[in-house]
């Protein structure tokens, strides 16, 4: 168990190594913040100075030496578009959006246990064929769209939501459900199928051979067993909720991760792109790492060699 | 799956049977017939209505959908410059579908022939391809794809290998985990002491077995493929105007919500209803080539007896 964990954090530190590099590298191939942040008329010696200000001047390789020495300080520059720490930037943007993917997913989950549950107890039936073609539209639905059409119907139309922003109970409505779509699909296909073993078992035979009730069967015996799949596909879901929440942020003007990198991305705040990167990535590693073992922990018969 | 040359299975299936099984399923019937439809616009659009994708008529700015007054070329509509809907939405399919095959036939190729490779070949090289999958997948792709497209310009040519690199580990993982598990077979091993080599056994042996799920998995990757780039174009990192794709339209189409709601409606469904299709058309293509399955597509099968 313990090499496991060493084994998969060492892979994840390695992944992490070449993202620094690919970021820094690919970040500096953007063109020069000296046009974007001096006006067009500014002159040469103005922009000489702001260069060397902010070391834009100095070869690469010593840019990089310099981030990196910084980054073991777990100082990731300065944000030139805020004048502020990166860092402090980012992890203000960081809880919006965690906010969001955590109520995200735990609906998403328990939707999907629900619906793929109910879907695996008579394959063929109603609840399957609704749940598997939902599944399949969830999976077919370009979110842009559905955030578009939403803002449509449910604020253009209708008047009942707000367009954008954040506050009240009824900003939540929009950017969670859109963001839902994608892993509620995918998760109730995994509910399904898992269960679909678990049902056919010889203990749940014997639990309804003692008359236990049918809803405890399905959702304690049964549900316990047919969950281990599904923490694994939920992982992945919930990086990949990232993409998702680049799309969503972006349209609904929420001021997390997503809608930071974007910005900074287009008014070329190096500081802030590496550190808003750096920060996702080591939160998605470790969320791997959290996973992996969750799984050893639920399941005694897969304690990592 | 010895029983290859059995009449009846995977080798000895006509057109005529493939045919008949499409026609038990309602929905990847109808499914099939939009794909066909599509790609026959995209190739004879250019044919059938030259020019009238760039055609301004500023008198129709804006122009209604679902009204005949000014031909049916403006049935759906026309967009800010008084361009044509369909036109323009049949010129937008042309370069969404050639991006999204491009991209979904070179990590088809390059993915599979590695995962074969990680597959085959023990050694550090295998570790190497796995580990850079693992590196790959463990990122968010649209994060990746942002960062890179802002790095290079955003040209059709870097959008198909951004896409291309991000989809990779998909294949190399499904191919390696077929051979892994295909090269212990019997009939490999068979191949194998009757002195065919490494390269021949793969090619001849091996490779035949892997094929039909890698492009199972590839229709359902061109759906994926072509919402993520429609996602990019959507972000202004896509496909660049005077190019046009799907996504693009629609971003296009967004500040006129409220006035002119079929400008950004109109492509996000078309980009739904293919996306829709290839899913469909992939999950019957999946019970279609299992031959243990495949009777629930066949006469006296029970239709809508879902797997």
């Amino acid at each position: 168990m313990g090499s496991f964990i060493a084994r998969r954090s060492l892979q994840s530190l390695v992944a992490l190594a070449g993202l620094i590099v690919l970021v820094f590298f690919a970040a500096r191939l953007t063109g020069s913040p000296a046009d974007l942040y001096l006006p067009i008329d500014a002159s040469v010696e103005a922009r000489q100075a702001f260069n060397e200000k902010h070391g834009f001047n100095d070869p690469l390789t010593e840019q990089f030496g310099r981030f990196l020495v910084d980054l073991a300080r777990f100082d990731l520059g300065h944000s030139i578009r805020k004048d502020r720490p990166a860092l402090e930037v980012v992890l203000e943007a960081i809880p919006t959006t965690l906010a969001l993917a955590a109520v995200t997913m735990t609906l998403a989950v328990a939707g999907a246990i629900l619906v793929g549950s109910l879907a695996a107890r008579r394959p063929g039936g109603a609840v399957d064929r609704l749940g598997s073609t939902l599944s399949l539209a969830a999976a077919s639905a370009p979110d842009f769209w559905v955030a578009i059409s939403a803002i449509l119907l449910f604020a253009v139309a209708l008047g009942w939501l707000p367009t954008s922003g954040m506050g009240t109970f009824w900003h939540w409505i929009m950017p969670v459900g859109v963001l839902l779509i994608r892993p509620f699909g995918i998760l109730v296909q995994v509910v399904r199928g898992s269960m679909l073993g678990a049902l056919s078992a010889p203990y749940v035979k014997t639990a309804r051979a003692k008359g236990i009730r049918e809803r405890t069967v399905v959702f304690v015996h049964a549900l316990r067993n047919g969950l281990l799949p599904v923490i694994t596909v939920a992982g992945d879901q919930a990086a990949g909720i990232v993409n998702g929440a680049v799309i969503v942020e972006t349209i609904f003007g929420w001021p997390g991760i997503g809608k930071l990198m974007i910005d900074s991305i287009i008014q070329r705040d190096f500081a802030v792109i590496q550190a808003s990167i750096l920060v996702t990535a080591a939160i998605i590693f470790a969320m791997n790492i959290v996973i992996d073992l969750a799984y050893g922990l639920l399941d005694p018969r897969v304690r990592h060699a | 799956m010895a029983s290859a040359s059995l009449p009846g299975a995977a080798g000895g299936l006509g057109a005529r049977r493939w045919l008949a099984m499409l026609a038990r399923d309602p929905l990847a019937c109808l499914a099939a017939l939009f794909l066909l439809l599509l790609v026959l616009a995209a190739l004879l659009g250019p044919a059938l209505i030259p020019e009238s994708a760039g055609r301004m008529n500023l008198r129709l700015r804006n122009a209604p959908p679902f009204e005949l007054a000014n031909g049916w070329l403006y049935i759906l509509g026309a967009d800010t410059l008084g361009r044509s809907m369909l036109a323009r939405l049949i010129e937008a399919s042309r370069s969404t579908l050639m991006v999204a095959s491009s991209a979904v036939a070179l990590s088809f190729l390059i993915g599979g022939t590695l995962g074969v490779l990680a597959g085959y070949a023990r050694g550090w090289g295998a570790t190497l391809i796995l580990r850079m999958a693992d590196v790959l997948m463990s990122f968010p792709s649209l994060l990746l794809a942002v960062v890179v497209l802002y790095t290079f310009s955003p040209s059709i040519k870097n959008i198909v290998l951004v896409l291309a690199i991000t989809r990779l580990p998909v294949y190399i993982r499904t191919a390696r985990a077929e051979i892994l598990e295909l090269r212990e077979r019997m009939f490999v091993s068979a191949a194998r002491v009757m002195g065919a080599g490494p390269i021949r056994t793969a090619l001849r042996h091996v490779v035949p077995f892997v094929l039909p799920t890698l492009l199972t998995l590839a229709a359902v990757d061109f759906a994926y493929v072509m919402l993520a780039e429609s996602a990019l174009s959507f972000l202004g990192i896509g496909i660049q105007p005077p190019d046009v794709t799907w996504g693009l339209m629609v971003a296009q189409g967004r500040g006129y919500l409220a006035s002119a709601w079929w400008l950004a409606f109109f492509p996000g469904l078309f980009i739904m209803l293919t996306t829709l299709s290839l899913n469909l058309l992939a999950s019957w293509l999946r019970v279609a080539a299992d031959p243990q399955q495949r009777w629930r597509l066949e006469p006296g099968g029970k239709a809508g007896d879902a797997p």
